[in-house]
């Protein structure tokens, strides 16, 4: 192949990945969207066999790849989809920091001049950091996901904060800089020392800035850390002067730059707020330190003659189903519910869960029909003409303080669950959200509380419903 | 014109044309929206090959090889997990309208 046909190949390519994503604007074309990105995968990687030397251990390690993808896209359980995301990231930043170093080794390979000129070092130099820090960052955040923090601290679920971190990670992120800046402008003899220094401390670099960022702040942790896998690329595609790699890269980088921005509305938060971390660390001992209310509790049996009786039914699913596995159970009730005449519907908030969409998916994974599931702007105003607002493991996305100025949460976008008829909340214990503020809801006169395990509630009244 | 410029002229528009197409993904397809992105970042599986196949000291060939592997599991997994979960999405899509209604143009939502 010329290198003209190569590059045309890989602009076809481009254009597939660019059409993977268009078709994601719609369930009905999603399908047709992701085959378009395998088949341009595929492309790909035959023309990048065309031009290279030796195939024989690429095909050997794209087959040991293959097999274990095949394995955990079978079994993988959709309430593990958040930490299987964050798996894949790690695994990409650590791609792109082998390729990097292999470039460093023998840039002739890779069609650069020897020695590497300037510019290319600083643009490995920018990818393979963000590739380090995404590597390690995303370990971090798969630990804390996968809810490892019984097996170290670094993976607890609640922010591990310290002394002067700010000042520590600013301190490792200013020599990470200057170890890139000795490697840029190093004479090829000498370019190891720096060039391991540089990721090394990246790597150091990523894990201190997820350990502060708690559980629930996740939905965005993991878009910044998608991007973050998508920069790299795109940085390794600078080094290696591939537009695919370039254009394939930023793609992904734009996308998770976009899904961590709408995390960070949905939590009326900025960006840098939830990357300093430590949200949710000081509030919590001040809450819970609060005098005892009373709330109203009730048994599933309870519910069940709630639900039967109404008229209209919205659920308000949170991390408490995604925990409880509860998304069948919840069908089936609903299925139950609808059969008595019941309107049935589901609201969705957009951080709901541990990543973008996590509710959409096991609902879907359920087989709920999704003209049954809204987004927040879309069924915010009925919650007013709502029967009952059955709120399933969530807390701080109903939280009615948010409307009110002065509280920590304040502005934050709710679902106004507290505006139905009857309010019915199934939660584990009377522990304060994320946040750590208590919920209001909770204390109103017409809210029934019911706890337990989400999916041990909701087959008890499935059954009472019989 | 210097190969820096090309790719940045290439990188900015590449942005551009992912900031559009993102935005108009329904947040429904979030989940799936990163997966599908997952599997394409692993497009560096590229470098990883030219690593493994054409550079000549076994070290480099070695840690071209395991990048190989880290990315096919991206490739592999990224793609057909989001296709597990799209098929979720398929299925119920004819419930709604019972078989009465099938010559009916689509309702949009």
């Amino acid at each position: 192949m010329t290198a003209n046909e190569v590059a045309l190949c890989y602009l076809v390519a481009s254009i597939l990945f660019i059409l993977a994503l268009r078709g994601l604007s719609h369930p009905r074309t999603a399908r047709r969207g992701n085959l378009l990105g395998m088949v341009g995968m595929a492309l790909a990687i035959v023309t990048t066999f065309a031009i290279t030397n030796r195939i024989d251990m690429a095909r050997l390690g794209i087959g040991i790849g293959a097999v274990i993808g095949l394995i955990v896209s079978r079994r993988v359980q959709m309430t593990q989809m958040p930490e299987l995301v964050a798996a894949m990231h790690s695994l990409v930043g650590l791609a792109a920091v082998l390729i990097a170093f292999a470039v460093v080794n023998d840039p002739s390979a890779f069609n650069l001049e020897v020695p590497i000129p300037r510019g290319n070092r600083l643009e490995l130099f920018a990818g393979t950091f963000i590739g380090a820090v995404t590597f390690s960052g995303s370990i971090i955040a798969f630990g804390k996901l996968a809810g490892l923090g019984k097996y170290s601290r670094l993976f607890s679920s609640a922010p591990v904060v310290f002394k002067a971190q700010h000042v520590v990670n600013l301190l490792i992120a200013l020599s990470m800089v200057g170890a890139g800046i000795v490697f840029v402008a190093s004479p090829p003899e000498g370019q190891w020392t720096p060039f391991g220094a540089m990721t090394a401390t990246a790597f150091l670099l990523g894990i201190l800035t997820i350990i502060p960022i708690g559980g629930a702040d996740m939905p965005v942790v993991i878009s910044m850390l998608n991007s973050y896998s998508g920069w790299a690329a795109a940085g390794i595609g600078f080094s290696l002067n591939n537009s695919m790699l370039i254009i394939a890269g930023s793609l992904v980088g734009s996308s998770g730059a976009i899904l961590s921005y709408i995390m960070c509305r949905a939590m009326n938060r900025s960006f840098f707020s939830v990357i300093l971390g430590g949200f949710g660390a000081a509030e919590g001992a001040v809450a819970s330190g609060g005098q005892q209310k009373a709330v109203k509790s009730g048994s599933a049996e309870d519910v069940a003659f709630l639900l039967g009786n109404a008229d209209s039914v919205i659920i308000v699913p949170g991390y408490g189903l995604a925990v409880g596995r509860a998304q069948h159970a919840t069908k089936e009730m609903a299925d139950k519910l609808t059969k008595k005449g019941v309107n049935v519907r589901y609201a969705i908030h957009p951080v709901a869960g541990r990543m973008p969409g996590h509710m959409n998916v096991l609902l879907a994974e359920a087989e709920v029909p999704y003209d049954q599931v809204f987004e927040m702007e879309d069924i915010n105003a009925d919650f007013g003409s709502a029967d009952i607002a059955f709120v399933l493991g969530a807390n701080d996305v109903v939280n009615p303080l948010a409307e009110q100025p002065g509280s920590p949460i304040y502005g934050m976008p709710i679902l106004e669950a507290h505006k139905a008829h009857t309010v019915v909340v199934n939660k584990r214990s009377m522990a304060a959200g994320y946040a750590g503020v208590d919920n209001p809801l909770f204390y109103m006169d017409k809210t029934m509380m019911v706890f337990g395990d989400a999916k041990k509630v909701i087959e008890e009244i499935v059954k009472a419903l019989e | 014109m210097d190969s820096t410029i090309t790719n940045l002229t290439v990188f900015v528009l590449a942005v551009f044309v992912g900031y559009h197409v993102v935005w108009n993904v329904t947040p429904a397809l979030h989940t799936p929206l990163m997966s599908v992105t997952n599997a394409i970042s692993s497009v560096i599986i590229v470098g990883a090959i030219l690593a493994s196949g054409s550079t000549n000291s076994r070290v480099g060939v070695l840690l071209g090889t395991i990048a190989v592997a880290l990315a096919s599991v991206n490739t592999f997994g990224g793609f057909l997990v989001s296709l597990r979960m799209l098929e979720m999405f398929k299925r119920k899509e004819p419930e709604p309208k019972p078989a009465a209604a099938k010559h009916q143009p689509p309702t949009v939502h």
